[in-house]
């Protein structure tokens, strides 16, 4: 990271000016009415039911809150990474008027990513002062909670951007939308426990960053998770967010080289 | 009529390129009714103020999943998809300079995105009734009701479409949408909220599309079903009212 | 007595946002097989009455009648038997260069055997035959502007509008254009065009009115025009800063004074520049010309045609 990559940085938060309002209002609207409808209204009908034990010893809303903040974590870093590379890598884009000048891709893959860091954990803030709404859900863990949704975020962004350099047309992105990011969210253990999911399909969800993600932001919020469980969780991110990031400096450059 | 029906071929040429969004129209439905209807379900066990205790929760959210998805598919077509034609691709600015008229336009958005509903709907009522959660055979009552749902608010986002000035008002349409998903019983009685808000629930347009195919679906087939069809159709047919001129000032200035 | 198909008296357009005339009280008659066109710089109003004429937009006032009949009660009858080629294309860029034309011909009422046939000879026509799959997206403007034409011709249309058919095109793909609308014409389709290229005019036009302003200037054939508002050559001159104005005396008819040269109408321009010399002028650069309707223009308005 040097001078250079905070002028891509910048150039990012230049153009952001014009739309952060209503971002901020959807990113604490939107997971202010799921925690209502699912977490409050559907979780009165759940917590009749089911004992807490099922659900790590709390009542539906404590479990799903964290694991509603990996979900949009998640859907925000799929927003800020991919539609915004593909439109600057492409011939003509924002990417290639700063490697004309002084800039290197390096710079430009730094600068980008900052920028989606920041998203990322404003949004989860954002998502923190939500769930302030709620007594029951006001906690120590909270504090803990936007740098866990960052990593999960970064885990997604990164290699996200990798692949978005590389597209030459938008297709293929609404196809991952739909397809890989769309079900991840509903089957990663946000809604309901992974162990009603048959064996041999948990293996696949065992596998995905928004498990891990969620394990991680549950365990820590609730402050029930071991000490193991958190590092591996940690781990698994750190892994996909530093391979995304060797990928990224690949793509990004055999792109813009072309 | 017939020149209406020409807007559905043009459709159908296109859909060959984007079948994938259709595909995805029945498989989010899906995911919803197995991740919330089915994982949550099991946590859920019966539904309170239900007549039948019988009904589990995956029966009660399937049709209202159902609903939601010809509203969705119908609403995106016509706002989304007409705003486009009409302000970036202009397709409507040539269509009118052929005998087709504003009029055939807009009835025949309204026909595609009806018949897409109704066949978004056909695809998960199939899904539903393999996976078992089909209550009543009066389910396949859903299909005709999907296309009434696709009507009603096919016409909606139509006139939605002559409101919006540009793609950041997309934003307001989530404003109402998501609300209306979460809170218009789709995964809960409406007995679960306190009378004043149960009546503001009960004026949404999605709570009567719910009505409309929920109820056939849990085998109660009867006149209560009627206020909610007019209801839809006095809707659908309001939207047009409002549209239709709006469209023609755009088109014809 | 010519058929006449297009005839407005009085006819006049006012934009409901901000209440500009933009067309305000014109008449013309065009006949039946006749290349008549609508010159003027932009803004003039030209747009607005094809639009008009093409039946969607409703004129404010006077009257206008498109093959006989009412453009606001019969538009779809109208619309049925003229063909448009709109400034911007709007070609329906979701679909392949062949689904546009096919689609198109369905609009019209055509079968969907008629329209795979008609399409098939259009895209022969327009030389787009090897291009039928590709997407609109990768079609060159000048590949673009021939499709449109040839959408606009699957109803074998008896009346055919063009919004400033050549702008933005090279000069090559403006001669393939003229080409094929020479064709058209000689085919008997009545061409109604507007431009503000002058050459264009005088190369495809029998019959143009000059617009300015949203009224009609003047009317008549390139060579009428120039003949009643121009002499037949012009001699025009760079002189350098600050010389004065060359007089030469009795040849010249009328000197007029752009910002960058210094125009003389006369009958003979060699004659004028001799005697511009004779009077120890010493101009930058001199050319003789033939008129043109530009200079028709610069005449009526005092502005040029493309600013």
């Amino acid at each position: 990271m040097n001078l250079l990559a905070l002028r891509e940085f910048s150039y990012w938060m230049v153009h952001y000016r014009r739309s952060w309002r209503g971002t901020i209002v959807v990113n604490v609207l939107n997971p202010l009415l799921f925690l209502l409808a699912m977490g409050a209204g559907l979780g009165r009908l759940v917590d009749r039911h089911t004992a807490p034990d099922t659900l790590h010893g709390v009542a539906f809303l404590a479990f799903f809150a964290p694991g509603l903040l990996a979900a949009a974590t998640m859907q925000n870093a799929v927003t800020v990474s991919t539609g915004s590379v593909f439109m600057a890598a492409r011939p003509g884009g924002s990417y290639r008027n700063a490697t004309a000048g002084p800039l290197d891709t390096d710079d430009v893959l730094a600068g980008h990513m900052l920028f989606m860091a920041f998203r990322i954990a404003t949004s989860a803030l954002c998502f923190v002062v939500a769930l302030l709404c709620f007594p029951s859900l006001r906690t120590i863990g909270l504090l803990w909670l936007v740098p866990a949704a960052l990593l999960t975020g970064l885990a997604f962004a990164a290699p996200l951007a990798a692949w978005s350099a590389t597209l030459e047309t938008r297709q293929p992105m609404n196809n991952v939308f739909r397809f890989v990011i769309m079900p991840m969210y509903m089957f990663s253990g946000v809604f309901f426990p992974v162990d009603q999911i048959p064996v041999v399909l948990r293996a696949v969800v065992y596998a995905t960053p928004l498990w891990h993600g969620t394990e991680l932001c549950r365990g820590i919020f609730l402050g029930n998770a071991s000490q193991a469980a958190v590092l591996g969780h940690t781990a698994y991110l750190a892994a996909l967010t530093v391979l995304g990031l060797a990928l990224a400096r690949r793509t990004y450059r055999r792109r813009l080289f072309a | 009529m017939t020149r209406a029906l020409l807007l559905v071929e043009r459709n159908l040429m296109i859909y060959r390129y984007t079948w994938a969004m259709l595909a995805a129209e029945v498989l989010e439905p899906v995911l919803y009714l197995l991740s919330i209807g089915v994982g949550v379900g099991a946590l859920v066990g019966s539904v309170p103020g239900l007549d039948d205790p019988g009904i589990t929760y995956a029966q009660f959210v399937a049709p209202a999943l159902l609903a939601t998805a010809a509203m969705n598919g119908a609403m995106n077509e016509t706002s989304f998809g007409a705003f486009f034609k009409l302000r970036f691709e202009r397709t409507y600015d040539t269509m009118v300079t052929t005998p087709l008229t504003v009029r055939d336009i807009a009835l025949g958005e309204t026909a595609w995105a009806l018949l897409r509903g109704a066949f978004a709907s056909g695809g998960f009522l199939a899904i539903v009734a393999v996976l078992g959660y089909a209550r009543s055979p009066w389910i396949l009552l859903a299909v005709p009701g999907a296309a009434v749902v696709g009507f009603a608010f096919a016409a909606a986002g139509l006139a939605v479409a002559t409101f919006l000035r540009n793609t950041h008002d997309f934003q307001l349409i989530q404003l109402v949408m998501l609300p209306m998903f979460l809170f218009a019983t789709t995964f809960f009685p409406v007995s679960v909220y306190p009378r004043p808000v149960q009546v503001f629930v009960e004026c949404l347009p999605l709570y009567h599309a719910i009505q409309l195919l929920r109820e056939p679906a849990l085998g109660h087939v009867g006149l209560a079903l009627l206020p909610s069809l007019a209801y839809l159709l006095a809707f659908g047919a309001l939207s047009l009212v409002i549209a239709l001129p709006r469209l023609r000032r755009a088109l014809l200035a | 007595m010519a058929d006449i198909l297009v005839e407005a008296e009085g006819l006049a357009k006012v934009h409901r946002s901000g209440g500009v005339r933009a067309v305000d009280g014109i008449a013309f008659r065009i006949s039946r097989g006749e290349a008549f066109g609508f010159l003027g710089p932009n803004g003039a109003g030209k747009s607005t009455t094809m639009r008009m004429i093409a039946c969607v937009s409703p004129p404010s006032g006077g009257r206008l009648t498109v093959l006989g009949r009412d453009p606001v009660r019969d538009g779809s009858a109208i619309r049925a038997r003229i063909g448009v080629v709109p400034q911007d294309d709007a070609l329906d860029s979701e679909l392949s260069v062949e689904e546009n034309l096919l689609i198109y011909g369905r609009y019209f009422g055509l079968s969907r055997r008629q329209a795979r046939e008609k399409a098939v000879q259009l895209l022969d026509f327009a030389q787009l035959s090897d291009k039928a799959e590709a997407k609109v997206s990768a079609l060159s403007g000048g590949m673009r502007r021939r499709l449109t034409i040839a959408r606009s011709l699957v109803n074998d249309p008896e009346i055919l509008l063009l919004d400033e058919p050549t702008t933005g095109l090279d000069p090559q793909a403006r001669h393939v254009l003229w080409d094929r609308l020479f064709r058209l014409k000689q085919d008997g389709v009545t061409l109604i065009l507007t431009t503000h290229y002058m050459d264009e005019a005088e190369q495809l036009c029998d019959r143009l009115v000059v617009m300015d302003k949203g009224v009609i200037a003047a009317e008549g054939s390139p060579r009428e025009l120039i003949e009643r508002y121009v002499t037949r050559e012009v001699l025009e001159l760079r002189l350098p800063d600050g010389a004065p104005l060359p007089r030469a005396g009795a040849v010249v008819e009328r000197v007029e004074e752009l910002p960058d040269r210094v125009l003389l109408y006369t009958d003979d321009g060699e004659g004028a520049l001799a005697k511009v010399h004779a009077d120890g002028a010493e101009p930058i650069t001199a050319l003789v010309r033939r008129a043109t309707l530009e200079d028709v223009f610069l005449r009526l308005t005092g502005r040029s045609l493309v600013e």
